[in-house]
């Protein structure tokens, strides 16, 4: 912009930008620096900030309970299968939609998309029965299938408009020079579509991964995943501060920072397009 | 260029996405509707029966389905005053140049990325604790009574947790729409003497106006499935304080084992949130033609 910025303005809005900033992160900020404390430590008032006695006991007490492990494997487990699985179904109808398309292809679309509108309440009673009759209950199998017919959509939609991005040129200079159809998926348009792949993979694994209507209400806690897990913490008995933090930074953690590196992508994904 | 050949190649690769997409909604859709037309309650096997429309006569005439439905609209629309009026605020600050944009920017969109469950325990207990918590501190340094957040107000208290969830969705969606503002107008706005107030309301409100839209429409979506954050924290109550139309239809199945009743408040919600989506998908249909 020709628009000259004065610095006095500058650092009126660094002042300010970054106190808005420290604010929304406070808590986030609040429950790492907790789980560092001793559970004392933890409630004491006036509030201790920084320089109290670190510790990692907490770190060691959470992981040497003996299913945290468990729920640390269910988490991932449900995520990264969910989303694979998402992927193998949703990249080549996406690829179809995008390349050939027809008249029906837009109703297909929105349909898809209509399905996301659902309220998950509106199909739990039957879903739970047919959980409970079929065995699938507080399993992982169960808890990968609903999340990845839950998050179907929104892979074939990301995915779609990646696609529409890749020229069609291109795939028909490759048909021209008799490439077949394998041949132009594999060595024409995958390279093309593997960075919108990989972020529609990165942001599918954070929802799946902070999903907590279904894995809260199908599982119990052989496949429990994290969100369940931190849930347990509400009873008043397992109140412990320093604990609960320790456990909730571990679970947020990893998340945040592949949220981090996809937070252009969130916009796209979750606004279905129709904000770039 | 779609050959019938490609084409046939085309549907059959579409084909396992839409199948089961559409066994994935229709089984338990219809399923929900028989079931709603029944007495069905799992403690009492061998009793079902039909009964017409009785589970929704009993459903919508229930008392706690008007405290659910109106507890439904609060905490929705408290959620999107927030986050909307908010995410334009905090958009319009951080389109602004400043010295570590890009971090603060990380650190505005962080709350997304955090479970449900851990934000709701972070916040009750961490935070909104009525003796330990750290606004009870704030308030006593400054000489006032701590409020107890979950006893007087459980409604206000989940509004606020859900609120710091979405802000950052409603303030990067608002961002990127402002970003493709053209700088050039509101150069040419400023020159012809349009104050700050009117160049936001003239220029900056109407180039946003879609983005606010699909903020409001996708997080109600959103927002009338909130249960987590109710589960942890509330359970529903005080009472029915806090017992939104998703935490009553839970309550009903999965506490009290009335299939029936249940189906049939489920029946309710998908047509609510089928109000919303109606709209939300016309939206979102037209910029799909451009």
């Amino acid at each position: 912009m020709a628009r000259t910025i004065t610095t006095r303005r500058k650092m009126t809005f660094t002042i300010l930008g970054w106190a808005i900033g420290f604010l929304i992160f406070f808590p986030i900020l609040w429950t790492f620096l907790t789980s560092f404390k001793t559970e004392g430590t933890a409630v004491a008032t006036p509030p201790q900030f920084l320089f109290f006695d670190w510790t990692l006991e907490n770190y060691r007490e959470v992981q040497s309970r003996s299913d945290y492990m468990k729920h640390v494997t269910n988490s991932i487990v449900i995520s990264v299968g969910s989303t694979l699985i998402g992927l193998a179904l949703a990249i080549p109808a996406a690829w179809a939609m995008a390349f050939s398309p027809t008249k029906r292809t837009k109703d297909v679309l929105m349909w898809m998309l209509s399905t996301k509108m659902m309220p998950p309440v509106g199909v739990l009673v039957p879903l739970y029965l047919i959980f409970r009759d079929w065995g699938l209950l507080d399993t992982r199998i169960g808890l990968v299938g609903v999340l990845t017919m839950i998050n179907l959509p929104i892979i074939v939609w990301m995915l779609y408009t990646y696609f529409k991005e890749i020229p069609g040129e291109i795939l028909e200079a490759a048909r021209m020079d008799g490439a077949s159809l394998m041949k132009e998926i594999v060595y024409v348009l995958t390279p093309m579509a593997v960075p919108g792949i990989a972020s529609t993979m990165l942001l599918n694994i954070i929802l799946a991964w902070n999903e907590a209507f279904w894995t809260l209400n199908l599982s119990a806690s052989n496949a429990a995943p994290l969100t369940a897990f931190i849930a347990s913490y509400s009873s008043p008995e397992g109140l412990f501060w320093a604990k609960l933090s320790a456990a909730s930074t571990m679970a947020i953690a990893p998340i945040l920072i592949m949220g981090w590196f996809s937070q252009k992508q969130l916009v796209r994904g979750l606004t279905f397009g129709a904000v770039k | 260029m779609a050959t019938l050949q490609t084409r046939a190649t085309a549907r059959f690769m579409m084909s396992p996405a839409v199948i089961l997409l559409f066994l994935w909604m229709i089984v338990p859709l219809v399923m929900t509707l028989y079931f709603s037309f029944l007495r069905y309650n799992l403690l009492m096997p061998g009793t079902e029966e039909f009964i017409g429309f009785l589970n929704y006569q009993y459903f919508l005439t229930d008392p706690s389905f008007f405290t659910a439905l109106a507890n439904t609209l609060t905490l929705v629309g408290g959620t999107l005053l927030i986050t909307v009026i908010g995410g334009i605020l905090l958009a319009l600050v951080l389109d602004q140049p400043f010295f570590g944009q890009g971090i603060v920017r990380l650190l505005v969109i962080a709350p997304f990325f955090v479970m449900p469950t851990v934000s709701a325990l972070v916040w009750k207990n961490m935070l909104m604790h009525p003796v330990n918590g750290l606004f009870a501190w704030i308030a006593r340094s400054f000489g006032l009574q701590p409020i107890d957040w979950f006893a007087e107000l459980p409604l206000f208290s989940i509004i606020l947790i859900v609120a710091w969830q979405w802000l950052p969705f409603a303030t990067l969606i608002l961002l990127t729409a402002l970003q493709s503002l053209d700088g050039e107008q509101i150069e040419a706005a400023e020159m012809d003497g349009a104050g700050a107030l009117s160049r936001f309301f003239y220029l900056v409100l109407p180039h946003m106006s879609r983005a606010i839209t699909v903020v409001i429409l996708i997080q109600t979506i959103f927002l009338l499935s909130v249960f987590a954050e109710i589960l942890v924290t509330t359970n529903g109550g005080p009472g029915i304080q806090t017992t939104n139309i998703t935490y009553l239809i839970y309550a009903q199945a999965l506490l009290q084992f009335d299939v029936g009743g249940a189906s049939a408040g489920g029946i309710v919600a998908v047509v609510l949130a089928n109000i919303v989506a109606f709209f939300l998908i016309r939206l979102i249909g037209k910029n799909l033609e451009r």
